[in-house]
Parts: structure tokens; sequence; C-alpha cells
């Protein structure tokens, strides 16, 4: 708060740990938290216009909704939920390891991490190269014969069923994004903390990417089901 | 934001919480409900998105007010978006079939 002599004359002495602006350690880490959860709030919208579209139009259409649902691979989308809960886990355990000094640990579970969340951006590539082949993908060559061939029970019109594609493809987009820019994050985690930067004095950006990918993986479990369990029943 | 270290038997707890209830709403979804697939995803979504925040997030353990309350308002205004507008468009007579 206030720049007395004492503070600037101990600015030379002080590292990330304390910055020379703030008057204590707790300060400073509140700070950088209050700060990330009003973006993570920033991020809540964004997504949330989304979903918001995405509801809208599940009420109206349905039924392509449904079709369009039934033609991903659940078996794929469940994996890969499951790889993004495995690599929640190893992000809270890198937070501990790095609160209690374990820096060869904190190494491993930010490694484990990253192979974890290019994993799921490797499934999830499979999972667009399906629908690339079967025409799936909004735009001049979109065709939904198969699901209507597949599906006779329901009324599906192919311009009602490209929203449904879009909006899968915006959604699974965007956080496919944010998993890019969060295995960007962790790379730079990962590189300082085996320089040995980060310990139980100082652990904030272990802790701040944490709550980014937590963040990531919260949105994932809404868009999981969403996307893939609008409705799996048998059909009557 | 705290400096409440938590055993890691508590994360691999809610890890093995998360995966079970992924596996339920995957084998559930088959299962013909009626309305309530949609309901009972839903729910278990809210269960493992709740154990992410409060565990993995450490909310449950946050002393700052002031986090609380961006956390708090950020659901409350998302709950607006959501809620005010599914009220307008849920409710229209008009069906587009």
């Amino acid at each position: 708060m206030s720049d007395s002599p004492a503070a600037v004359e101990q600015q030379g002495q002080h590292g990330p740990e304390l910055l020379h602006h703030f008057t204590s350690v707790q300060q400073q880490r509140d700070a950088a938290s209050l700060g990330m959860w009003l973006f993570l709030g920033t991020e809540i919208m964004f997504f949330g216009g989304m979903f918001l579209a995405y509801l809208i139009y599940r009420l109206w259409y349905f039924n392509e909704f449904a079709a369009g649902s039934r033609s991903l691979d659940i078996t794929l989308g469940t994996v890969n939920t499951i790889v993004l809960i495995c690599s929640s886990l190893t992000v809270a355990l890198g937070v501990r390891a790095a609160q209690m000094g374990k820096r060869k640990l904190l190494i491993v579970l930010l490694l484990l991490t990253l192979i974890f969340g290019l994993a799921f951006l490797g499934i999830k590539g499979v999972e667009w190269y399906a629908k690339y082949k079967e025409h799936h993908i909004p735009g001049a060559s979109f065709d939904v014969s198969d699901l209507i061939r597949d599906y006779p029970q329901i009324h599906i019109d192919p311009a009602h069923a490209q929203i449904y594609f879009s909006l899968y493809f915006a959604m699974t987009g965007l956080h496919a994004l944010h998993m890019i820019i969060g295995v960007g994050l962790f790379t730079y985690l990962l590189y300082h903390a085996a320089k040995g930067r980060y310990g139980p004095e100082y652990y904030t950006p272990i802790e701040m990417g944490g709550l980014y990918w937590h963040f990531v993986d919260v949105v994932w479990i809404y868009l999981f089901p969403l996307l893939y369990l609008i409705d799996r029943k048998p059909l009557g | 934001m705290s400096e409440h270290i938590l055993s890691s038997k508590m994360y691999y707890g809610i890890w093995i919480a998360l995966m079970i209830l992924t596996v339920v709403t995957a084998r559930v979804a088959f299962i013909d409900l009626g309305p309530f697939n949609t309901v009972v995803a839903l729910v278990i979504a809210t269960c493992k998105a709740l154990l992410v925040v409060l565990f993995f997030m450490h909310v449950k353990y946050a002393s700052e007010k002031l986090v609380k309350m961006v956390i708090v308002a950020s659901i409350f205004w998302l709950l607006l978006l959501l809620l005010l507008s599914l009220a307008d468009y849920g409710t229209r007579y008009v069906r587009h079939a």
C-alpha cells in the first residue's frame, strides 16, 4: 500500500514471493487469487452465452439435437472426460507438492498433467476427424442423410441439424482452445518448476494455473452430458 | 489462496467419486427415464462441478470473503442469463418443430 522508506529499501531483497508494492505475502496471494477468480468470472459469462444459445436451440429443435448427439462417439467422450478428471487430480496434487516443497514430485505431476492435456486434445482431434469424414461439419458439404436413414423414427431437418453441429464445434472448439492455452501455461510452469522457482514460500503461479485448469475441466463436465447424452435411450 | 494443505487421500477420494459419477452418467443415459434423463445428467454434472470447485479449487477452504463473493456473483449472473432467457423462450407459443 504505502511506499514507506523501509519497504523501498527492502525491494532489492525481495523475490517474486513478495513484490515491493505488496505489504505482505498473504496480501500478494489474496490479490492474485481475487484477480484469477474475476478472470474466471468473465470466462463463466463467455461460456454462458454459448450454453444459452445451446439451450434455446435445443428447446426448439430437440429432434435434430437428439439425433446429432447420438452420432457422437460416447466411448471417446467418456474416455476424454476421465482423462480430464485425471489431469485435474494431477494438478491438485501438484499444487500440494509445491506447497510442501516437493520439487521432483511437482515436476512429475506437471508432466503428467501435460500428457493428459495432450491426450485429451488428441482424442478430440480423432472425434473431429470422424465428423469430417461423415460430412457433419457445417458448411457446403454438410450432409446428414446418414442420420435421416439411421433414425427413421425421428423427424430430422438438415438445417436444424446443422445448428446442433455448429454449436458442437463452437463449444468443443472453444473448450479445446482453452486446453491448448492450458498446455502452454503448464509448459511454462514446468520450465520454471524445473529451475526450482516454486516452493512452500512461493507457489502462487502453480495455484493460479491450477484454478484455470480446473475451470476448463468444469466446463467439460457440463459439455459432456449436454452434447453427448441428450437422448441415448432406446428409440421406441 | 489458503495455506491449508489437504491430505492426498482426500484428493484421491474426490477423484474416485468423479470417476464413478462419470461412468454412472454415461450408463444412466441409456435407461429410459422420460424427461428425467436430462435432470439426472445435469444433477450429476453439478455434483461433479461442485466437487472440483470446492475441493480441487480449494473454495471450501478459501478464507477471503471477497473471493467467495466474486464466485457467488458470477454464478448468480450466469443464472440470471440462463433462467430469464429460458423463461422467455421456453414459454412462447410458437413451436418450431
